[in-house]
């Protein structure tokens, strides 16, 4: 019964997206405000009604009911609750009606905070987030339907995949997913400017929080990704440059391009058509990646059960969403005017170098992952392209990216005076030369390259709070007026910084990696594996039952120079329902180095495989993206946003019905 | 000229489109890789064997249809897989055989013990030399021999039930009629 209720909720959703989807568009054109009101009520209606198909699903996961075939083929009696909620969204089916929950969100959510948007650029922006929602939830209900009953309902359910039956789903998919669809909004305030032919610096302030703000998501998504998959693979790799990964790699990188531009925009009223490229390039590399992941014409980890049925479908959808917006460009954008001009040295210039590199990296990465696929096409051997690919073309182009970020912020506006921003840096030069020093001197004879990339990151980080310090005035007026300058700095320049430091942070930890030190042996209860000046010692392997597996849970003593450091517990844990073998690794970080203990396979005479890893750096990996999201966020709380775009909104609003088409 | 600028994205597009189009076409698996060797003899080898003494040979494998998998211990699809191989050992008693493919003796015998052993025979390619005759591009790969010692059918990556149904089952039932 609530399972039918959720269906029909899905195929009203539909309804109200369709109205959603066209009256709002027909009111712009003929300026109909009754019917360009429409939108909003659409808009939260959709929500409504599709978080009622999602509590839906959910209630269906929580009591088990395996007549439905998707619980049925994901769930179980006897998995823990956390994952029967969970679980929802650790399949196909499940995962779209979470897309599509994520999409109506976020057109709720400009429905509500809009007040200040003139009302046609909303209810354009409404119908296009209306249209997108109509494609997906016709996927939904025709290919991949998560109501779908089955009778005679089968006993008990399959499970679902035990390398999934961890906290990291309950948190991972929603923020990459917000992420993704998030940038919609950025995607659909681009369709409408180009429908209205108008893009200005207003356009700029309305695009870009919402733009920040999934920018912020998919940074912790696919910071989250990675950490889970570090800690529960069992060897240590964060980073797998799986098609996958790239998948929402690229728009995290193009989406980074989008924030920068639309900074250009906004002040200087330039870059317009590009930058609405780049908004429609984004969210049209989330669709791609969507396509990649459901269709099967890639081999990945992160395969979901394929059906060539709906990849036509979202190719479909592709080809009129992408297709379509890509044409309206083609024609609307040549009419956009460029305003204000400016030098290559200059901030504008910087931030276009910026976002050619960025531009040119996400190219790289579309090339590596789709690779295969064009060579299969014209008939070539089948492969695929790893890390060597990725390590030699796309880490190169990052150098001067990281290099730009260093230097951009200190440039001024249309001409700025490049020598002089190298000159002030004369403190990050010699924190950099100090870092290489000491990194040259701790790791001789180890990777110099590596050594090169911390000193990279020293620079930056210095360079960065440089560049915080000349705002205000450090040591060049007295403290006080410093302090007082930098409590009226606008949030957003303190989030540019956060954000920069994330990534230098970041990049520290990326370079690390290649320090890293490894131990694989076999040992008996009551035997010890050295790495690193610690002592990794095999105290015990107790048999422990677990609400759906048995564990082999080992007591692991870690000691440095005989002084107890930890004891830590890793875990093998088997899962009879799926005859599947999970690890459950310990970590022991200080916030400098990890200590990483996997627990590997027995030979039943009581020895064990272990594997340690000392991994110095690596938590800077994650924590500097939380900085770099922080940044976001920090940004986002900017006043200008409410209070200028407010002003501005209402002295623009009147202007509109006279300024349209 | 400026106006065609414009109209870049969107052709790029549509042929990135006619790619995707191209992949999803329904005769394309992405797993499945052509082999030359199908419907050709195996290559000859002999190996000697993991567990106790004797040999793994292609000319001791004749007269019925088999299968040969590699697996290495190092190999994380071929754990994947694993369980499949045990309940195909098991259940329906599959003549399977194993080639452990650059691995260490030791290590494979771990990764043996650690999950069940589905393998009537397992034979030691320590150096990868078999595996390269026989075209694998990495493991892991299953094949199957007719009972003249031919290939008849190659699978790259880890079997699935539903390739297992579809595919495997009825070849070996086709296999053993003929």
């Amino acid at each position: 019964m609530i399972v039918e209720l959720g269906h029909f909720a899905l195929i009203l959703a539909l309804f109200v997206a369709i109205i959603q989807a066209t009256v709002p568009l027909i009111g712009a054109a003929r300026r109909n405000v009754g019917w360009m009101a429409v939108g909003r009520s659409c808009a939260i209606a959709e929500f409504l009604l599709i978080a009622l198909a999602m509590l839906a699903l959910m209630h269906a996961y929580v009591t088990s009911d395996f007549s439905v075939i998707n619980v049925a083929e994901n769930s179980h009696t006897d998995k823990p609750l956390l994952y029967k909620i969970t679980g929802v969204w650790g399949n196909h089916e499940g995962s779209m009606v979470l897309w599509v929950y994520m999409l109506s969100l976020c057109s709720a959510a400009v429905a509500v905070f809009s007040n200040n948007l003139p009302p046609a650029l909303r209810a354009r922006v409404l119908a296009v987030q209306g249209m997108i929602g109509v494609g997906f939830l016709l996927f939904i209900l025709f290919t991949s339907n998560p109501f779908a009953r089955t009778f005679p309902p089968p006993a008990n359910g399959q499970g679902l995949n035990p390398v999934l039956q961890d906290p990291g789903l309950a948190f991972h998919p929603p923020f990459l997913y917000l992420g993704y669809v998030g940038f919609s909004v950025a995607f659909a305030f681009a369709v409408a400017a180009l429908i209205e032919g108008r893009v200005d610096a207003a356009w700029a302030r309305w695009v870009r929080p919402w733009t920040l703000a999934s920018w912020c998501a998919l940074t912790i998504g696919i910071a989250m990704g990675s950490w889970w998959a570090y800690y529960t693979l069992g060897w240590g790799g964060w980073w797998f440059w799986d098609p996958v990964e790239n998948a929402s790699f690229m728009p995290w990188l193009v989406g980074t391009a989008l924030i920068h531009s639309s900074i250009v925009v906004e002040k200087r009223d330039t870059l317009k058509s590009w930058t609405i490229l780049l908004a429609i390039i984004t969210f049209s590399l989330s669709l791609v990646g969507t396509f990649l992941v459901r269709s099967g014409v890639l081999t990945s980890v992160h395969a979901f059960a394929t059906d060539p049925a709906r990849g036509t479908f979202i190719l479909m959808l592709l080809i009129v969403a992408i297709g379509g917006s890509l044409v309206l460009y083609a024609v609307r954008a040549p009419a956009l005017k460029g305003g204000g001009l400016f030098a290559p040295i200059s901030r504008e210039g910087a931030l276009v170098l910026n976002n050619l590199l960025l531009s040119c990296g996400c190219a790289t990465v579309f090339l590596g992952t789709l690779y295969p696929l064009f060579l299969d096409a014209t008939g070539g051997p089948k492969l695929s392209v790893g890390f060597p690919f990725f390590n030699r073309t796309f880490v190169p182009l990052m150098v001067p990216t990281i290099i730009a970020v260093g230097i951009g912020p200190l440039l001024s506006w249309k001409r700025g005076d490049l020598l002089g921003a190298l000159q002030r840096l004369w403190v990050a030069y010699i924190f950099a030369g100090l870092v290489l020093l000491g990194a040259f001197y701790v790791t001789y004879g180890g990777p110099v390259l590596a050594v090169l990339g911390l000193g990279l990151a020293a620079w930056l980080f210095a360079a960065v709070l440089t560049e915080l310090a000349e705002r205000v005035r450090l040591f060049r007026v007295p403290l006080a007026d410093s302090i007082r300058r930098g409590i009226n700095l606008p949030r957003s320049a303190f989030g540019m910084t956060f954000a920069h430091l994330g990534l230098a942070v970041s990049v520290a930890g990326f370079s690390a990696s290649a320090f890293d030190k490894e131990a694989i042996e076999v040992v008996k209860v009551g035997g010890a594996v050295a790495i690193a000046g610690y002592e990794v010692k095999l105290e015990a392997v107790n048999r422990l039952p677990g609400p759906n597996f048995t564990a082999d849970d080992a007591t692991i003593r870690i000691a440095r120079g005989g002084a107890l450091v930890a004891v830590v517990h890793p875990e093998r844990r088997f899962f009879p329902l799926q005859q599947q073998t999970t690890s459950e690794t310990a970590i022991r970080t200080n916030f400098l180095a990890d200590l990483y203990v996997a627990l590997g396979d027995s030979d039943d005479t009581g020895n064990w495989t272990i594997r340690v890893y000392w991994k110095p750096l690596v938590p800077w990996i994650w924590i500097g993206a939380v900085i770099m999201a922080f940044g976001g966020m920090v940004s986002l709380s900017d006043r200008r946003w409410r209070v200028g775009v407010a002003a501005r909104a209402r002295r623009t609003a009147g202007a509109v019905p006279a300024a349209g088409e | 000229m400026k106006r065609l600028v414009y109209l870049l994205p969107v052709v790029l597009f549509l042929v990135l489109a006619g790619y995707f189009a191209l992949a999803l076409r329904p005769d394309h698996d992405p797993h499945e890789l052509p082999s030359a060797m199908i419907d050709k003899e195996a290559p000859a080898f002999d190996l000697s064997v993991l567990q106790g003494s004797g040999t793994l040979s292609r000319d001791g494998l004749l007269g019925h249809p088999v299968l040969i998998n590699f697996f290495a211990s190092w190999c994380v699809p071929c754990r994947e897989e694993h369980p499949l191989l045990m309940r195909l050992a098991q259940q329906d008693h599959l003549p399977l055989y194993g080639i452990a493919y650059k691995d260490k003796p030791a290590d494979s015998t771990a990764l043996l013990a650690q999950f069940g052993d589905p393998y009537k025979s397992i034979g030691v390619d320590r150096d990868g030399r078999v595996g390269l005759d026989f075209g694998v591009y990495g493991v892991p790969e299953t094949y199957v021999l007719d009972r003249s010692g031919h290939i008849r059918k190659r699978f790259v990556g880890p079997l699935t039930a539903e390739v297992v149904a579809k595919e495997l089952l009825p070849l070996l039932k086709a296999l053993d009629r003929s």
